[in-house]
């Protein structure tokens, strides 16, 4: 391990193989709360936390509770458990001590369980072999390249209300249209790597 | 109880890809061959189904607090089961839908019907809905497939047929690329779901012309 392979992975999981761009993981949020700008910031800052937080936990608890107990096929059932209870954990914290965060961040933590890029990103982890180290990198520059692609798709979004277009694409038809003009640009990314 | 309003709440008026909008992740992602479609519509059909009965039946025993926490649980139960099943008898399936197999615990359609149906109606009406539900999300799959497959790579029945290159319909060198790349995705859903708005609205707008001249 050395620090291009953390670059490539970080420069991966940021441009190259973007989570929702190219990976397809966590279009749901990526849809449901694009509409302004402040709230997407708000949700791509939220998504960095716990995949950062949930790619060190459920690396820990595989390594250290499930492969040596011979259970390495429970992982998903695991893993998702991990996921509900770190956030549940970390609304309770936040709303302890850090209040100002926890009203920033406060409405978008639940929703976060099911977003598919966080179990994806544990998942994902595991899958490649990532070490700790690689693996913290791989989910919190993950979780950066959330809210690169969350906070692009609102700029386009708000501008979308002044575009005319058939009425047949009014709301969700065009903004996917839109996240797919986005997801074209990404592409030019493929093939970037780090020597 | 009404079937017949339930399959035609599944298959269109109630579709849950493209009149709900869940499910997103894995219909944009997986859908790039037949093989992958239909293997995929299956497991959440059959995960559906399972995850609506028990939940269905535990419906009273389940406290209300944690009860998102508890439907995740028996979800991934069954995922899991589900995944080591294709893992053995499917390893093709297997290595094309990678992690998109365990990634069916957060699809928000399990979950979605879990909290909107099976926590509210009996074990029958409940598995009925699974059964619906499932299949109107495996045939948005089938036609997006269809749809990318065809457009973007000129065959038809990829992994299936023809020894699992499909047969192919558009000569080589004319098929857009693009369609089988992620924007492809984007752009087959968008249109598709365009498509269904239009069509729901024109259906409205006719039973309300039909309603004004029997009025």
């Amino acid at each position: 391990m050395s620090f291009t392979s953390i670059l490539s992975i970080a420069l991966g999981a940021i441009l190259v193989e973007n989570f929702i761009l190219v990976k397809f993981l966590g279009i749901c949020p990526f849809m449901g709360v694009s509409k302004k700008m402040d709230t997407a910031l708000g949700m791509g800052l939220a998504v960095i936390f716990v995949m950062g937080l949930a790619s060190i936990f459920c690396w820990l608890v595989n390594e250290y509770l499930l492969v040596p107990l011979g259970l390495a096929y429970m992982q998903t059932v695991a893993y998702i458990l991990v996921i509900a209870a770190l956030v549940q954990f970390v609304e309770m914290f936040l709303h302890k001590t850090v209040p100002t965060l926890y009203e920033a961040l406060g409405i978008y933590l639940p929703l976060i369980t099911t977003n598919c890029a966080v179990l994806g990103v544990a998942l994902l982890n595991t899958q490649n072999g990532y070490n700790f180290i690689e693996s913290v990198v791989y989910g919190i520059t993950g979780g950066i390249g959330f809210t690169v692609a969350i906070v692009l798709f609102a700029s386009v979004r708000e501008r979308l209300e002044f575009a005319e277009y058939p009425e047949a694409f009014e709301g969700f038809p065009i903004a996917l249209v839109s996240a797919g003009l986005i997801s074209l640009a990404f592409m030019g990314f493929s093939g970037l790597r780090v020597w | 109880m009404n079937i017949r309003k339930q399959f035609k709440d599944g298959l269109i008026t109630q579709n849950p890809v493209l009149v709900q909008l869940l499910g997103m992740c894995s219909t944009l992602a997986i859908t790039t061959t037949l093989f992958n479609g239909i293997g995929m519509g299956i497991s959440v059909t059959i995960i559906l189904i399972c995850s609506n009965v028990v939940i269905s039946l535990l419906r009273k025993v389940i406290p209300q607090d944690i009860r998102i926490a508890a439907y995740i649980v028996v979800i991934a139960g069954f995922v899991t089961m589900v995944d080591l099943l294709i893992q053995a008898f499917l390893p093709d399936l297997s290595n094309s839908l990678g992690v998109f197999i365990p990634l069916i615990v957060v699809n928000c359609i399990i979950l979605g019907r879990a909290e909107a149906f099976a926590s509210k109606n009996s074990v029958l009406a409940s598995a009925l809905d699974g059964l619906f539900q499932g299949i109107g999300y495996t045939v948005v799959l089938i036609i997006m497939c269809v749809i990318r497959e065809l457009l973007g790579n000129g065959t038809f029945g990829g992994g299936i047929l023809n020894g699992g290159l499909g047969i192919r319909i558009i000569p080589e060198g004319y098929p857009a690329m693009l369609l089988i790349l992620p924007f492809g995705g984007f752009l087959t859903l968008g249109c598709l779901i365009a498509l269904v708005q239009w069509a729901l609205k024109r259906y409205e707008a006719k039973s309300k012309k039909t309603e004004e001249v029997a009025k």
